[in-house]
């Protein structure tokens, strides 16, 4: 594996906002990296400058092993994609795809014939002579990335390429830009702001705040081991809780909303500290009947969301409130499901429960 | 009976009111229309009456005017200065007020509101001030009074006009499409040609037209920047004081032609084949 973007302390204010501060991220060749986030967090500006969109006020930037922070957008080996397309409205689908290498000078039967090819790797070969605005969202999207691709670019960046599409068109679009990845091994670097998308199609995906990296790692590493509390939140969805950690002879021991549990192992380490905790909601099971368990909450059931394949249970605590993410088979069982308002309990193992650790800004 | 014989008058007298109302706002229409092309219909029929008196009925057609014309050296010569300053003029205009105008959307440096508005400025500005000030601008750094002073001062005083055509069409063109094409590789210049320009052509072409137009009748800033050289309107404008002859009314004729012409030339131009929104 070789790195093929190295960024270093990147920094980049406009006026008084810091919209990317202090950033350092290795990417290496042939990787899916997301930059996932909430609005506002800094995944464009980031992105833009690495295609050379932004000069960064502070840090570098360097491709395949040069530096490049000051070289124009045009002389970079990256294509983006942008999030409207920007299609251009006066040229034909073709003549937009063929666009990069016209203006290199590319002799123009080999323009054709490559646009033609880079047309085929998305399914719009038959579209080569078509207007953009004849074209549907999904096919526009597809155009802007032949046209991306089409100068075989060391990077690609894509900037929420799928936001503009509906729902279904969304989805099977993220399977087409991952089997585009594969087909073409060039690299992708993606902003979101949704952790669906990020955790679908990436190897690796980078969680920002307020201009910051958090957490760098797999969809399954950011998902299973989150590393704060903001990240168990954003990426997926997480009960959290506050409690003491009181190391006895059984081993640390927390209170989850005014009852007891076991906490894992690991955080004997933090005993007699105020600490961060939380479990995913499809990771604790529901007790039914007089099954007994270790490491068991009780509490009423206020409210059942039901979801199709799963349900997912809210329950009240004496203090709060955690909600339990069942399949539908286990939920309905031989008893159905449980009435609202009944007395029910779950059992969450004690290596499930996840330490969580504090980020300065909250 | 008599019920559905009032019935029925009723609706006669809505539908004779209805009449009236439609005949009212066909009059109203006409006037409109006689308001703004009577005055262009009369000029081109006695440019073919046979008599030099503006009376009504004409007493006969002729062609003597327009063979006048078509002798009459002075008057031909001020038809060339003048399409020749409008020309020019207007090439200079766009040659300078695009890019300006590119410069103003594209990009931001210190002191870009107060920039805008000095440009836009002139607008407001009466041609007779900036004939003056352009006078004694030329004056004071020792240019000959001119047909070329006239070019330079009709630029000057259309900057305005096509910067803020042109900026207004700009301003609802994507900054996107600007950057894709340079992250396709291409040049500051290959991008303004490929891209931006054929995107901001119905702009450029209107700017340009009505720029045309305007310095082809221009008379106070001509009035004061030309020397010996005459232009149409200033032509007419002296021949006027003679009183109204039938030629001028040929030349009219001419000019609302050649106008007729260039609108129709326009709309083909600007006819829209992509019918481009913005994708
Ligand atoms: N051209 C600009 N001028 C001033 N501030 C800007 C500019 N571009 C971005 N910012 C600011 O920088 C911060 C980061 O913006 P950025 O566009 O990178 O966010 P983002 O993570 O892409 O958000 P979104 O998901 O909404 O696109 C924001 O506070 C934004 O207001
Ligand atoms: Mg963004």
């Amino acid at each position: 594996m070789t790195k093929i973007i190295e960024i270093r302390g990147l920094t980049k204010t406009f006026g008084d906002v810091l919209g990317v501060d202090d950033i350092s991220l290795d990417i290496e060749e042939g990787e899916f990296v997301t930059l996932l986030g909430p609005s506002g967090c800094g995944k464009s500006t980031l992105l833009r400058m690495i295609g050379g969109f932004e000069e960064p006020t502070r840090g570098h930037i360097a491709l395949d092993g040069e530096d490049v922070t000051h070289v124009p957008p045009s002389k970079r080996a990256v294509n983006m994609v942008f999030q409207d397309y920007a299609l251009f409205p006066h040229l034909s689908v073709g003549k937009n795809v063929g666009y990069g290498l016209r203006v290199s000078g590319v002799r123009r039967s080999e323009v054709i014939s490559r646009a033609r090819e880079a047309l085929s790797l998305v399914g719009l070969e038959d579209r080569y002579d078509a207007s953009p605005h004849m074209l549907s969202g999904g096919q526009r999207q597809r155009v802007a990335l032949a046209r991306a691709i089409v100068r075989r670019p060391r990077v690609l960046l894509l900037d929420e390429p799928l936001s503009a599409l509906d729902a279904n068109l969304r989805e099977q679009m993220q399977i087409e830009l991952k089997n585009l990845h594969t087909k073409v091994g060039l690299t992708f670097v993606l902003v979101t702001h949704d952790q669906t998308e990020a955790l679908t199609m990436s190897d690796r995906v980078v969680v920002m705040r307020e201009g910051k990296i958090v957490q760098i790692g797999t969809p399954q590493d950011l998902y299973e081991n989150p590393q704060t509390g903001y990240v168990a939140g954003f990426v997926g969805s997480t009960n959290m809780f506050r409690s003491r950690v009181e190391v006895g002879a059984s081993g640390p021991q927390i209170s989850c909303f005014g009852q007891n549990l076991q906490a894992p192992a690991a955080a004997s380490a933090l005993g007699g500290r105020d600490t961060l905790f939380g479990f995913r909601p499809e990771k604790a099971t529901l007790l039914r009947g007089d099954a007994q368990a270790q490491n068991t909450l009780r509490g009423h059931l206020s409210d059942v969301l039901y979801h199709g394949q799963s349900a997912r249970l809210v329950m009240d605590l004496v203090s709060g409130q955690v909600v339990v993410d069942m399949p539908i088979t286990d939920v309905i069982g031989t008893v159905g499901l449980p009435q609202v308002g009944s007395a029910i309990a779950i059992s969450i193992e004690p290596h499930k429960i996840m330490i969580l650790r504090d980020e300065a800004a909250s | 009976m008599t019920t559905q014989f009032a019935k029925s008058s009723r609706t006669g007298r809505s539908n004779w009111l209805g009449g009236i109302e439609r005949l009212s706002w066909m009059l109203g229409i006409l006037a409109i229309l006689g308001f703004l092309y009577l005055p262009i219909a009369v000029l081109v029929a006695y440019s073919f009456n046979d008599s030099r008196s503006l009376t009504w009925p004409m007493s006969g057609l002729t062609l003597d005017w327009y063979q006048k014309l078509s002798q009459n050296d002075q008057l031909i010569q001020a038809f060339y200065n003048s399409v020749y300053v409008a020309v020019s003029a207007t090439s200079l205009t766009l040659i300078i007020g695009i890019p300006a105008a590119i410069a103003l959307d594209r990009f931001d440096f210190p002191g870009k509101g107060l920039f805008r508005k000095l440009i836009l400025l002139p607008i407001a500005l009466p041609g007779i001030i900036t004939g003056i000030s352009m006078l004694i601008l030329f004056r004071s750094l020792g240019f000959n009074l001119s047909l070329q002073a006239v070019i330079v001062g009709h630029a000057t005083a259309l900057l305005s006009v096509v910067v803020t055509l042109v900026y207004a069409r700009l301003q609802r063109l994507p900054a996107s499409l600007a950057e894709a094409s340079a992250d396709l590789g291409a040049s500051g210049l290959q991008t303004f040609f490929l891209i931006t320009l054929p995107n901001i052509r119905t702009a450029v072409i209107g700017a340009g037209m009505l720029a045309f137009t305007l310095s082809f009748d221009e008379i106070p800033v001509t009035f004061f920047l030309t020397g010996r050289d005459n232009t149409l309107p200033m032509y007419i404008w002296s021949t006027l004081r003679r009183g109204l002859t039938p030629e001028i009314n040929a030349i009219g004729t001419l000019i609302v032609a050649m106008s007729i012409v260039l609108i129709f030339a326009s709309v083909l131009l600007l006819r829209d084949k992509t019918k481009s929104k913005n994708v």
